[in-house]
């Protein structure tokens, strides 16, 4: 579901791929509801070797995160600090994660490429950031740790699923119509670095 | 003070301090990061920069380290020969390391290559690293300390160039690092450059600029203005916080140089993100301290 309250775009699990039609790469928005933390491991069980994941995410959201987590009692685990991590990394699995598990958002740091694109555009899925180094921030949005599965993995690679209130602020960096914001930034940051590189070369030579 | 109780102090204020440095980020880094905030003018940019001041504030306020990656601890001491504590320091040093990963605390981040699993203490071979210099003829001892994280040492990188390439070629190789993996460390950045004779002499200088003093210049001249289009010209491309787009890139861009054989340029660029957690703290022969980065800081 999506609703804007006080001007914030709100997405509420379960999301459908209407809700994410109007929302485009550069739009601030915040999730409330379903965010399972799934990295490398995660998407290498998934994709690699056919496992089932153990936590639903369909129609919801993950988290390119590894936390630190608390203890407090069995069963019983509270987040104490939770931040991105690079998203490329799981650029290689994400078109077929997409494709299996029924995701609908992605969160992370920076940019993604052409897999994730084609996932985002068949499948109805977008793909986010949060601004990185924000790792309490992050833990506070965090209400509290609904499941928690794999966790043979290790507790950063473990799937931990949290129920969130207004997660974010969260960048849309690729969305459902074919746009990637770091790639399009890219050409950008490139072309200018050509120009100040022949700028900067007029006055540095030094050795004559 | 017996050598025992001596080394137990250190270690208690070196533990203290480090655990500080990642709660409160340095006062010329909030100075600067301040200073770039005003100067945004997107939207996109002002939310990003709201992030980083409200989580600044709540890291203070919970008492939480400000990033998750909590990195690896380095150290950079300069070290008066006849400072008393000199032959337990790096042991105390490790020991510090230990007490703070504990207490604060610190994420495990240290894994033991080869053998490839965590130690799940934050400590391990050669971790903490810590690079000596030698001060003669003095009692005292400076400390630098610093966590480097995942995301910011991964555009870490040195070469050689040939004379040829001249400074064009210095240009080059720190300009291309910024867009290639610069955009992903966290921007704004404080960039880190040795220009020297051989790989491990301009990468220990790169590291060495991350700890000067944002602001400072080279003494050289020529290297004060290559700084400055450098910053200006990273600044140009326009990376943003985040690496999302935005007037600034950087909090700054420092050069560090020694002499170089005539056939040889050796370069290397090193960056730290925007929680650049970087502590300075000297002692004297009696243990007093002062620090230098951080105004809040006691014990
Ligand atoms: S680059 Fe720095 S701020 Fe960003 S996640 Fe890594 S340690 Fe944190």
């Amino acid at each position: 579901m999506l609703e804007i309250k006080d001007s914030k775009k709100i997405l509420t699990t379960p999301i459908s791929a209407e809700d994410l039609k109007d929302i485009h790469t550069g739009d601030i928005i915040y999730i409330s509801g379903s965010l399972t933390t799934c990295r490398d491991d995660v998407h290498r069980r998934v994709v690699e070797e056919g496992l089932t994941i153990p936590i639903d995410i369909r129609d919801k959201a993950i988290f390119h995160a590894g936390p630190i987590i608390r203890t407090l009692g069995e069963d019983h685990y509270e987040v104490v600090s939770v931040g991105p991590t690079t998203s490329m990394r799981m650029e290689k699995f994400e078109y077929e994660f997409v494709k299996e598990t029924g995701v609908r958002v992605l969160v992370g740091k920076g940019g993604m490429k052409e897999n994730t694109v084609r996932a985002c555009q068949e499948f109805g899925c977008i793909h986010c950031v949060i601004p990185a180094g924000n790792a309490v921030v992050a833990a506070i949005c965090v209400e509290e740790v609904v499941d928690a599965q794999w966790l043979d993995l290790g507790m950063p690679e473990a799937l931990w699923s949290c129920r969130v209130k207004e997660f974010g602020p969260l960048i849309v960096s690729i969305d459902t119509h074919g746009s990637n914001y770091f790639e399009e930034k890219k050409i950008e940051y490139n072309k200018r670095k050509e120009e100040e590189i022949a700028k900067i070369n007029k006055e540095v030579g030094f050795i004559k | 003070m017996s050598k025992e109780i001596q080394v137990k102090k250190m270690t208690d204020i070196i533990a203290a301090f480090v655990g500080y440095t990642g709660i409160h980020l340095p006062d010329d880094v909030l100075a600067k990061l301040t200073e770039l905030r005003s100067k945004e003018d997107s939207p996109m940019a002002g939310l990003i920069y709201d992030t980083m001041f409200r989580n600044i504030e709540l890291a203070k306020e919970l008492d939480r380290p400000s990033c998750q990656d909590t990195g690896v601890l380095q150290f950079w001491v300069k070290c008066g020969t006849g400072f008393p504590l000199i032959n337990e320091l790096e042991a105390l040093l490790k020991e510090a390391v230990l007490q703070a990963t504990s207490e604060t605390p610190l994420r495990h981040n240290a894994v033991e290559t080869f053998d490839e699993y965590n130690t799940g203490n934050n400590v391990g071979k050669g971790i903490p690293t810590v690079w000596w210099d030698i001060v003669p003829n003095w009692d005292g001892c400076e400390v630098y300390t610093y966590m480097a994280g995942g995301g910011c040492m991964l555009p870490g990188h040195a070469m050689v160039l040939m004379p040829g390439e001249g400074y064009e070629g210095v240009t080059r190789f720190v300009m291309d690092r910024m867009t290639s993996y610069g955009l992903n460390a966290c921007p704004p950045l404080l960039v880190g450059v040795g220009v020297a004779t051989s790989v491990e002499t301009a990468a220990m200088l790169s590291k060495k600029a991350l700890m000067r003093p944002i602001g400072s210049h080279n003494e050289n001249e020529r290297a004060a203005r290559m700084e400055k289009l450098l910053e200006d010209g990273i600044n140009a491309i326009g990376l943003g916080p985040q690496g999302m787009g935005g007037k600034y890139s950087v909090m700054g861009v420092h050069i560090e140089n020694t002499a170089r054989h005539p056939s040889t340029i050796g370069v290397a660029v090193n960056v730290g993100c925007w929680s650049l957690r970087r502590g300075h703290i000297m002692f004297d022969k009696d243990l007093n301290f002062k620090v230098a980065s951080h105004t809040g800081f006691t014990m």
